[in-house]
């Protein structure tokens, strides 16, 4: 029995071309014509793999043929390169997958729900056997491994999950907490859409353009407040978030100073995504006041991916310690449910490339 | 012999430290079952120290400075297995340990464990004046020890640098009930101690008076700029560590000019 894993990630290819193999209804069916004695089909929006088990090889360009679904054919001319892991290589690269480290954005943890769901699937429609269920009963323990043992989910890698990140930091619950958003830029609104959905209930929201407050309060579910009372309500909110498209800074110590006074038990969250800034750099230098402009979220962004990458290195050690452990126990216990025999050990196969062509 | 108790201890809180700084520097920070474990183990093992010297002396262990400050170790392990889990500031334990680590090597390196000739005659005020001001100071101790931890993620969020240990910490505003009770719970314990010492029936010598006194309006000042809206957390933060330091050095005047303590 072969295991093997063929697929195109965002790796190699762009996404014209793997929705062009993202599969359809009868992809598992087809794949099951060609000899895949169970198989799973793992479509993402970053990847499309087949993981399958076989008593005879099959050609990866079979398997591309396979997956040839109902999207626009691509206009790249170069067939794209499909990978091709089998045995070892195989456990190891689904162990990768399901723990993130595969991933576009190294650590999401979006893509272990993704690969249980494609078990799921697999499993209802009948096509996962005992193979591939120990393989990714595994992979799903490995996963939640590494993310416990190496933390390499920590942090946000993303402008607006890191203002919320931060806010919950600072205030801990935000269900009180109260929410200025000075300006009714796209990203404020994603970002106060981020805050609502983490409880704030209190969001006023202030624009030179009333028409454009109303419709931005209505979307959020806060209230309007005029814009030239914007400053009283600093020394009420806890959070501030501003993108107008002012040419000089709005926020700067001297006006915010005497506001701090009166709320000098409570820290503000400063959040300003305008280009350029609504709110004078020296501000952070106040007491009490955090201060986060686009580039200082980015920064925060940036540093917890790197973080993140740093982990790799402990990932891939609990993975290959998994892929060996994982082979003994299957060879241990070669006689599966089923009574066939063990798929081949990954020592015995090399991993390879294959091109496929498209027809 | 009963020393070794008190090795066994630090030992324990030495443990809980070298955790914490290999997890830090490895970029993996997270408090978990082994420090929580080691402090209790280390609570534990002082709680026995006391209870043995306690029976030898035959009175509350609190006749000379190393006494004092294994006592005062005691009172900080204590508060922090009280309030660190009520307030989920399991991390505090990570910055406790060290601290506690610190007033007992140094109790036992320093020549302060000064045995008295004779067996000195039990006096219950002065006992509960003596214990109950010393948990006082552990209370006060944990406010130091959070106002450390408040710092050190405000300095993190003004500098934008996020280390590792940044994301274990509790957030700022819990951080800061949790001082602002600490600071309430010491001060009522302070209060009760100062006011069993007029009751002990000796006379007190003015100095002690003095820096008891001392001890008390600043941490009555600190909490009336707190209740007043006067002082921002930072800067509550900032007197947690500066009042716990200098009570600190006033409880050592205290202990070295009445060895009665």
């Amino acid at each position: 029995m072969n295991l093997f894993c063929v697929g195109l990630s965002h790796h190699q290819t762009k996404v014209e071309t793997r929705e062009h193999f993202a599969g359809d209804a009868e992809t598992r069916s087809r794949l099951r014509s060609a000899g895949c004695a169970e198989v799973l089909l793992l479509s993402t929006c970053n990847r499309v793999e087949v993981y399958g088990a076989s008593e005879a090889a099959i050609d990866t360009a079979e398997i591309a043929r396979c997956l040839v679904g109902r999207g626009p054919t691509p206009a790249a001319a170069a067939p794209p390169v499909f990978y091709r892991h089998e045995g070892d290589a195989c456990v190891t690269h689904l162990f990768r997958v399901a723990s993130g480290i595969d991933s576009m954005v190294v650590g999401e943890t979006e893509i272990l729900g993704q690969v249980k769901k494609a078990y799921e699937t697999a499993h209802a429609s009948g096509t996962a056997g005992p193979f591939l269920h120990r393989l990714f009963q595994r992979a799903f323990r490995v996963a939640k491994q590494v993310r416990t043992r190496t933390e390499i989910t920590r942090g946000s890698v993303s402008v607006g999950s890191v203002a919320v990140e931060l806010a919950s930091k600072i205030f801990g619950e935000l269900r009180q907490r109260k929410v200025l958003l000075l300006g009714a830029g796209e990203m404020s609104e994603r970002t106060a859409r981020a805050l609502v959905s983490r409880g704030v209930a209190d969001l006023r929201v202030s624009n030179r353009s009333l028409e454009r407050a109303r419709e931005l309060a209505g979307a959020v579910g806060g209230q309007v407040v005029a814009f030239e009372t914007w400053t009283q309500h600093c020394a009420e909110v806890d959070i501030l978030i501003s993108s107008t498209s002012s040419e000089t800074p709005l926020v700067h110590p001297e006006n915010l100073d005497p506001i701090l006074q009166l709320r000098l038990d409570r820290p503000l969250f400063i959040i300003d995504i305008a280009v350029p800034r609504d709110v004078h750099p020296d501000v952070n230098q106040l007491e009490g006041v955090f201060l986060y402009d686009i580039d200082s979220l980015q920064s925060v962004a940036d540093q917890s991916l790197v973080q993140r990458r740093q982990k790799i290195a402990s990932a891939e050690s609990i993975i290959s310690e998994h892929v060996e452990d994982f082979w003994k126990r299957f060879f241990r216990e070669d006689s599966l449910p089923d009574g066939s025999a063990a798929p081949v050990s990954g020592s015995s196969i090399s991993s390879q490339a294959l091109r496929a062509s498209e027809s | 012999m009963d020393r070794y108790l008190l090795v066994a201890s630090s030992l324990c809180f030495l443990a809980a430290v070298v955790r914490t700084v290999l997890s830090i520097r490895a970029g993996s920070f997270r408090p978990g079952r082994f420090n929580f474990f080691a402090i209790a183990a280390g609570f534990a093992l002082q709680t026995v120290f006391l209870s043995v010297r306690g029976h030898a002396l035959g009175r509350c262990p609190l006749t000379n400075l190393f006494e004092v400050l294994v006592f005062l170790a005691w009172s900080l392990a204590l508060i922090y297995m009280l309030v660190g889990p009520a307030y989920r500031l399991s991390l505090m334990g990570a910055f406790t340990a060290p601290f506690v680590f610190l007033i007992q090597a140094f109790a036992l390196l320093a020549p302060i464990d000064v045995r008295h000739g004779g067996k000195m005659p039990a006096n219950s005020w002065l006992e509960f004046h003596a214990s109950i001001s010393m948990i006082a100071y552990g209370a006060f101790a944990l406010a130091c020890v959070a106002g450390i931890m408040y710092l050190v993620q405000d300095r993190q969020l003004k500098t934008r640098q996020l280390h590792s240990i940044f994301y274990q910490m509790p957030p700022l505003s819990d951080l800061f009930v949790a001082i602002t009770r600490l600071l309430w719970w010491g001060f009522g314990l302070y209060t009760l101690g100062l006011v069993s010492g007029f009751f002990i029936g000796q006379p007190l010598p003015r100095v002690q008076v003095v820096c008891a006194f001392g001890v008390w309006l600043l941490y009555a000042a600190i909490l009336q700029g707190r209740h007043l809206r006067r002082l921002a957390p930072k800067r509550v933060a900032a007197l947690c560590i500066i009042g716990f330091t200098v009570a600190l050095t006033l409880l050592w005047g205290i202990t070295f000019s009445a060895q009665v303590h």
